[in-house]
């Protein structure tokens, strides 16, 4: 049965940026692919997304920056998961994040950085792959 | 002599008999149709005109209702002015930017301030860790202001700040500046966006509800009315609207939309059409769809000059007209074969000189990975330099006009605008639609669209969807200084340490005094940045008084 549940993504924006087209077309099209998405809308904090994670039950935690404030951001978020046992919990991000930035967010656990262009297609399936290892 | 319309209809029928009927001469599509939709015919011809009045709907250049352009002779005068935006790091940095922009040709100054500025916070906010210097210039108090304009003749050079929530502040500090300078603030020429509407749009950088945000916009026309002639006081904007997914209908439509709430808003706080609609000024995105993107700046001006005739009444022909910045779209640039959006940007940006922009921004090719480097950012005003020097577009007034796809196009574009505006207007206004999440909606509807018609191959980006090649990372990308957050952190507290704690409170309670009460906002703050009170400290009283604004968040779909 448990196969049989939804699929629940959290999309999220955190820091200051205020860019949301890409995460509200994610977001969309995730849902039309027949997940369930929570969005949380702009400025949160790694703590907040986190805390929504958790408290939403989601599988897969996907997240828009396009502000270059990345390196600090991102790991945050990673770190504040496995403070909360959470590090299960896969982290993918997209948004206007540099090539050279992308071993080093890798390194601090995120998953997978997609780039600007990226079809909404192989998202999708990306997450279902990261829902169906976990 | 004029043919009947009626005549050459007839005969285009028996045209396309003669020549499509049968499965002849088959067509790359079923139908054709512009960005926002809007179909295009095989061929145009005088009688998609019918009905058109060159002295009603185009009139002369500079002359009502400005069709062909704000200014009688247009570029045979002087270029557009070569505005690049630019902001990164500390004020040093920038200001080093600045300098080599204008050594290189540019002619006027734009500021890129970074998110904490944006959303008026000091770099030391706990909020700020991260985010300082990254997108922009960081801004804490004059003692930056100081820095970033160091050597720059503030009584020539007119310099444009995208600053919306904060933009009082931040033209204080510009004041405030000069007059340390000797510069009367009556010389003072430039731009603030200060334009809140499509902030809660689409760009995100709000800090306060509608109400005191639009008191706060209301303060800065009125006291630049009596002070800075030569101030645009607002940039209403479409270039962000567009950029989170609107059509090229859409972004004229929301962002006049707009212009009505603002015109309204001032008018009933008192202040005489006439005097401040002269300095309203606009901004749209220049996109790939390249009539349509023409006539949409045609027409923007049109629908402006009947919008402030006759629904404000406005005489001042300063006040009917739509002045406008263009800068070359963000969202079209790729990170793919990035070197490509070199191409993309110079059509864009001539779509914008045959539309009659009076400043244009040039993206830079490496804009979709990173901010640009010198040398990328050389290169986008120099795609500029060889449009006004190069192609002799500029040489004669509104050179498209009379094109009858281009006539069509604008006129159709104006119906579908009139359309949304009428609907805005049953809603209650621009700002009412904005709550009731309106335009949000469209906005999100037709970006959706975008990305669907991308994946299915209904539409083709090169080197994304279409000829796409084996992906090679570019070197030498724009990097931020990482200091940067922590040498802006320190110098601010040196700033904190060398004030007079009680002169500050003063400044703070007197700002509380007067944004609890209603008079004009930007004397006290003028005051209180002159005594170096910082951004966070004044937006961060303002708060306490006029509250945040809160989005809708956590979405459950």
């Amino acid at each position: 049965m448990e196969n049989q549940r939804r699929i629940r993504v959290l999309v999220g924006k955190v820091g200051l940026d205020g860019h949301d087209r890409g995460a509200k077309v994610i977001a969309q099209a995730l849902r039309d692919a027949g997940m369930e998405v929570i969005y949380t809308g702009l400025r949160q904090t790694p703590a907040q997304i986190v805390e929504a994670a958790l408290q939403e039950d989601v599988q897969v935690i996907g997240i828009s920056i396009l502000s270059g404030a990345h390196n600090h951001l991102l790991p945050k978020i990673t770190e504040l998961l496995a403070a909360e046992g959470a590090e299960d919990i896969p982290v993918i991000a997209g948004g206007v994040i540099p090539y050279e930035d992308r071993t080093f967010l890798e390194k601090s656990g995120v998953r997978r950085i997609f780039s600007p262009g990226t079809a909404t297609t192989e998202i999708v399936r990306f997450v279902r792959e990261l829902a169906r290892q976990g | 002599m004029e043919e009947s319309g009626e005549g050459i209809a007839k005969d285009k029928e028996t045209w396309e008999k003669r020549h499509f009927r049968g499965g002849k001469n088959t067509e790359r599509q079923e139908t054709f149709r512009t960005d926002s939709d809007l179909s295009i015919a095989r061929v145009y011809t005088p009688s998609d005109l019918e009905g058109m009045e060159y002295a009603r709907d185009l009139g002369f250049p500079g002359e009502y209702p400005y069709t062909r352009g704000v200014r009688p002779n247009m570029y045979r005068g002087r270029f557009w002015t070569m505005r690049q935006y630019a902001g990164f790091g500390t004020a040093e940095e920038t200001n080093s930017r600045f300098k080599y922009l204008l050594e290189q040709g540019q002619t006027g100054l734009s500021v890129a301030f970074d998110l904490v500025t944006q959303i008026g916070y000091d770099s030391d906010h706990p909020l700020a860790e991260g985010e300082v210097g990254k997108v922009g210039v960081a801004i804490d108090s004059l003692a930056d202001m100081e820095v970033l304009f160091a050597g720059i003749p503030l009584d020539k050079v007119s310099t444009s700040m995208t600053i919306n929530a904060p933009a009082a502040v931040l033209l204080a500090m510009y004041v405030a500046l000069a007059e340390k300078r000797g510069i009367g603030q009556e010389k003072l020429a430039g731009t603030i966006q200060n334009d809140i509407l499509k902030e809660y749009m689409a760009r995100g950088t709000y800090i306060f509800p509608p109400a005191p945000s639009m008191r706060l916009i209301t303060d800065a026309f009125q006291y630049c009315a009596e002070n800075l002639p030569n101030w645009n006081t607002i940039s209403i904007s479409g270039y962000h609207i567009r950029e989170a997914g609107a059509t090229a209908v859409q972004e004229v439509a929301f962002t006049l939309a707009d212009g009505i709430a603002y015109v309204q808003a001032a008018v009933d706080s008192g202040l005489k059409v006439d005097d401040f609609a002269p300095r309203l000024s606009f901004f749209f995105g220049a996109h790939a769809n390249f009539f349509e993107e023409i006539a949409k700046f045609r027409a923007a001006r049109r629908i402006w000059a009947k919008i402030m005739r006759e629904r404000f009444g406005a005489v001042d022909a300063k006040s009917l007209m739509l002045r406008f910045h263009t800068q070359t779209a963000g969202s079209t640039l790729t990170a793919q074969q990035p070197e490509v959006n070199t191409v993309r940007v110079a059509f864009q940006a001539l779509s914008a000189v045959l539309g009659g922009t009076q400043s244009l921004h040039t993206n830079a090719w490496d804009e979709a990975l990173a901010l640009p480097t010198e040398s990328s950012a050389l290169l986008a005003l120099r795609t500029q330099q060889v449009i006004a020097h190069e192609l002799g577009v500029a040489d004669s007034v509104d050179p498209l006009a009379g094109s009858y796809l281009l006539e069509k196009l604008t006129n159709d574009l104006e119906e579908e605008v009139w359309r949304y505006l009428a609907k805005i207007d049953e809603l209650g206004g621009a700002v009412r639609a904005i709550e009731l999440g309106f335009q949000q909606k469209e906005i999100q509807a037709s970006a959706y669209r975008y990305q669907m018609d991308i994946e299915q191959g209904n539409k083709v980006v090169v080197g994304v969807n279409k000829f796409a090649g084996e992906e090679v990372p570019p070197q030498g990308l724009w990097q931020t200084d990482p200091r940067v957050e922590n040498d802006q952190k320190e110098k601010l507290a040196l700033l904190k340490k060398g004030r007079n704690p009680a002169v500050v409170q003063a400044h703070l309670e007197q700002l509380r005094r007067a944004a609890a009460g209603e008079e004009n906002l930007v004397p006290p703050m003028i005051a209180a940045v002159r005594d170096y009170v910082t951004l966070g400290e004044i937006c961060g009283i303002l708060r306490e008084v006029f509250g945040s604004y809160e989005k809708d968040s956590f979405v459950r779909a």
